[in-house]
């Protein structure tokens, strides 16, 4: 029975959404994507509990039996990913309640949840397919889905920004499928575990390193690695609320997940050890950390500010995965899992911010910290994260991705890290000062209609949402347990795969 | 060496065309000339996955009594799938061109930039 | 001119029947030739197109609502996935045929007949779907 759950994963958006398309009221829309991010989530639970110990869970799709037919096979880095998911799935839905009816045109709830569903539907299958084209088709449902997601933004450069992610991401999924084409001449077969146990028959075809390059290229434009992050800052900065936390916490992690499961299960690590790909990796990785963070710091938007920041985050995953000792690895798989806390968090703050104000220009945010105490503390809880001060998340991952580097004893590195913790308190400090000081002009509320009491306070279901993304943002800072321990046997597994059975 | 050149001349053409599409896609301004250049370059991947499966001297995959060498139809499957992912994308890019003229009166990509700059003072 | 546009009613009554009967036959010869959802759905849909552009948008709507398409582009996937939910519940993996009926060939044929019309559905309803909204947005010169 544990078997079916992990399918039902799946079956339970891919029934749910084409019925929340058909309503047009809010409540029912919203009912219907809230049962469907709950259950989500136990089941994740539920899976993630199966597999800690180091077993695997295999489904076969259909009863037909691999290499010839679909196999899901979930281990723990596929139950990680997928919690992580449904987690960030479940805050953004707590957050729609209140954020969807101010920035949403009235006549597009159930397509809005519906794509919201499908977006949750195919990113769920990334995180749990072990058949390479399969993990394509769904890579293509979450990217049209964001973005139909990312054009029902409020200004009209959302929809420019949605062209550009389209052009980019459809372009990098085509590099994907190129290079997946040319897997499949090598080898013969389409499921990751089969290929890589026969990789010795075939690794000395020129065919397998140009699709190893085109399947590289393919997922660094969706994960925005540097110097291929040009949609994301548009992207992200003009999306709705609910759009930017759902997507930037969970659709650059997936990608790199599969360059993750790409890098260490599809090929084996020596094989890319003499391209010289570590050393690649690290140099984007630096590059990525210090340029995200000085372009963060010269912006004057908050949400674009964030973006910018996420560039740099996830140039530290980057490195910690071409570090290639037991550290790094399970420093990125942390990171995973702490930057989209972090990031949730403080585009929920935005979001707040938005909510009250209708702007996120700093200049035009003087003081206005002072007015919600409570808000403003959960934004630099997790802005301390992002700096990595010691009893929050971020801490966790800058000490394990230190101690990886001076193991190695790369100290350009442990530079490149020290300065984008620097630069990171830099653009902190710019969102803290333009809430917390006020300034001689008084603050103008923009496009508020007469006698609009929602200044008054932030609403509830918005501040619940942001507390829960803050009190995870301290908490597993503190009690390091549960991500620590699954991305330390994630990166021993990861690590020691190179031995094929 | 023309033996080569010849003898793979179908994966030059499917380089050529990929290649016609790229560059229509990276070098012209007009939004629906971009969705067309992404239009021609998913074709010719598919093109590329199809060429792959042929088996020399084999025929068409339908199952008949008279043959017994038959080409590989799994690509041609998978091919089906990312036949809807491209017309669903460019059905999506299309609608995004809509709205997009509605909203700036120009689908020509500098015009709109200049436009978007001018927004930002 | 007059002619032209009295051809083009003519052929587009004779041939918008013919096309939706070509379009069933791909649709349910899915499973021995060349043929199947997809493709039928894009076929079918062509036949409304045609029609639509030679009569008038209004005219095409009346024929085919639009809240009529909507609800058959969800069921069709409904349907889809329907298949896949009632042989998990016959006690087989998602999506697995064989248990659908008493021998494992005829629930083959009778899982992917359902499956494909799923599919051909929606397809057909998403197409029209599209032309419609495309064409009402965009002003006729």
């Amino acid at each position: 029975m544990n078997e079916q759950l992990t399918i039902l994963l799946v079956v339970v958006p891919l029934m749910i959404a084409p019925i929340t398309a058909l309503f047009k009221s809010h409540t029912i829309s919203w009912i219907l994507t809230a049962i469907v991010s709950l259950t989500s989530l136990i089941l994740s639970f539920i899976i993630l509990f199966d597999v800690i110990d180091g077993s695997h869970v295999i489904y076969e799709l259909g009863g037909w039996r691999p290499p010839w037919g679909i196999e899901y096979k979930i281990d723990s880095l596929n139950a990680f990913i997928a919690l992580i998911v449904s987690a960030i799935a479940c805050l953004s839905t707590i957050f729609a309640w209140q954020s969807v009816p101010k920035e949403i045109n009235e006549n597009n709830y159930g397509l809005f949840y519906a794509a919201l569903q499908l977006c949750l539907l195919g990113l769920l299958g990334i995180a749990l397919t072990g058949d390479i084209f399969n993990l394509f088709v769904f890579l293509e449902i979450s990217s049209l889905s964001s973005y139909a997601l990312i054009s029902m933004g409020r200004s009209r450069k959302a929809l420019t920004a949605a062209f550009s992610y389209l052009i980019l991401g459809t372009i990098g999924a085509t590099f994907f499928l190129i290079g997946v084409g040319f897997l499949y001449a090598a080898s013969g077969s389409l499921n990751i575990a089969d290929i890589a146990t026969r990789f010795s028959t075939f690794a000395d075809m020129q065919l397998v390193m140009t699709g190893f390059i085109f399947i590289l290229l393919g997922l660094g434009l969706k994960a925005a690695i540097f110097p291929m992050h040009s949609w994301l800052p548009n992207a992200y900065g003009h999306a709705p609320s609910v759009v930017s936390i759902f997507l930037s916490a969970t659709a650059t992690k997936v990608s790199i997940y599969v360059l993750i499961r790409v890098l260490f299960d599809l090929y084996p690590v020596a094989y890319w050890q003499a391209l010289l790909l570590p050393q690649i990796l690290l140099v984007l990785g630096c590059v990525g950390v210090i340029y995200g963070s000085f372009r963060a710091w010269q912006q004057v938007e908050l949400k674009r500010l964030l973006a910018f920041s996420s560039v740099a985050q996830i140039g530290y995953i980057i490195i910690g995965i071409s570090l290639l000792n037991n550290d790094g690895i399970t420093a990125s798989v942390m990171h995973l899992f702490n930057h989209a806390l972090i990031k949730a968090t403080l585009f929920m703050g935005a979001g707040i911010i938005l909510y009250r104000t209708n702007t996120t220009k700093l200049s035009e945010l003087r003081g206005f910290g002072g007015s919600m105490p409570w808000t403003f503390a959960a934004i630099v809880l997790a802005g301390l994260s992002l700096i990595g001060v010691p009893g929050t998340v971020g801490f966790v991952t800058k000490w394990y991705l230190l101690s990886g580097a001076i193991a190695q004893g790369k100290w350009i590195v442990v530079v490149a890290i020290l300065a984008g913790s620097v630069l990171a308190i830099a653009y902190v400090w710019k969102i803290v000062e333009a809430m917390y000081f006020n300034s001689k002009r008084k603050m103008v509320i923009q496009n508020v209609k007469i006698g609009d009491i929602n200044l008054a306070k932030a609403p509830f279901s918005l501040s619940l949402a942001l507390w829960i993304g803050a009190a995870g943002c301290l908490y597993f800072g503190l009690y390091t347990e549960l991500p620590y321990q699954s991305a330390q046997s994630i990166a021993t597994a990861l690590l020691s795969s190179e031995v094929a059975p | 060496m023309i033996e080569y050149i010849l003898g793979h001349i179908n994966y030059w053409f499917i380089i050529a065309v990929m290649m016609v599409g790229l560059y229509t896609l990276i070098s012209r301004t007009n939004l629906i000339k971009k969705l067309a250049g992404l239009a021609i370059f998913q074709t010719a991947v598919i093109l590329f996955y199809v060429s792959l499966g042929k088996v020399t001297g084999g025929t068409v995959p339908i199952v008949d009594e008279a043959y017994t060498l038959y080409s590989n139809p799994l690509p041609q499957v998978l091919m089906l799938t990312a036949i809807v992912v491209g017309v669903a994308t460019t059905a999506l890019g299309f609608a995004l061109v809509i709205r997009i003229k509605e909203a700036y009166n120009t689908i020509e990509e500098d015009a709109i930039f200049t436009l978007d700059q001018k927004d930002h003072e | 001119m007059m002619i032209n546009d009295l051809i083009l009613r003519v052929v587009t009554k004779w041939l918008s029947p013919i096309i939706i009967l070509f379009a069933l036959y791909v649709q349910f010869h899915g499973d021995y030739s060349p043929g199947g959802g997809f493709q039928a759905g894009v076929i079918f849909s062509t036949a409304i197109l045609l029609y639509a552009l030679t009569y008038g948008l209004d005219a095409a709507l009346k024929v085919i609502p639009e809240t009529a398409l909507r609800v058959a582009a969800s069921f069709g996937v409904l349907l889809y996935g329907g298949v896949g939910v009632v042989s998990m519940l016959l006690g087989g993996n998602f999506l697995n045929y064989s248990v659908l009926a008493d021998t494992p060939l005829a629930g083959q044929h009778i899982g992917i007949i359902v499956i494909e019309l799923g599919v051909g559905i929606t397809v057909a309803a998403v197409m029209i779907l599209l032309f419609f909204t495309f064409s009402r947005r965009v002003d006729p010169e």
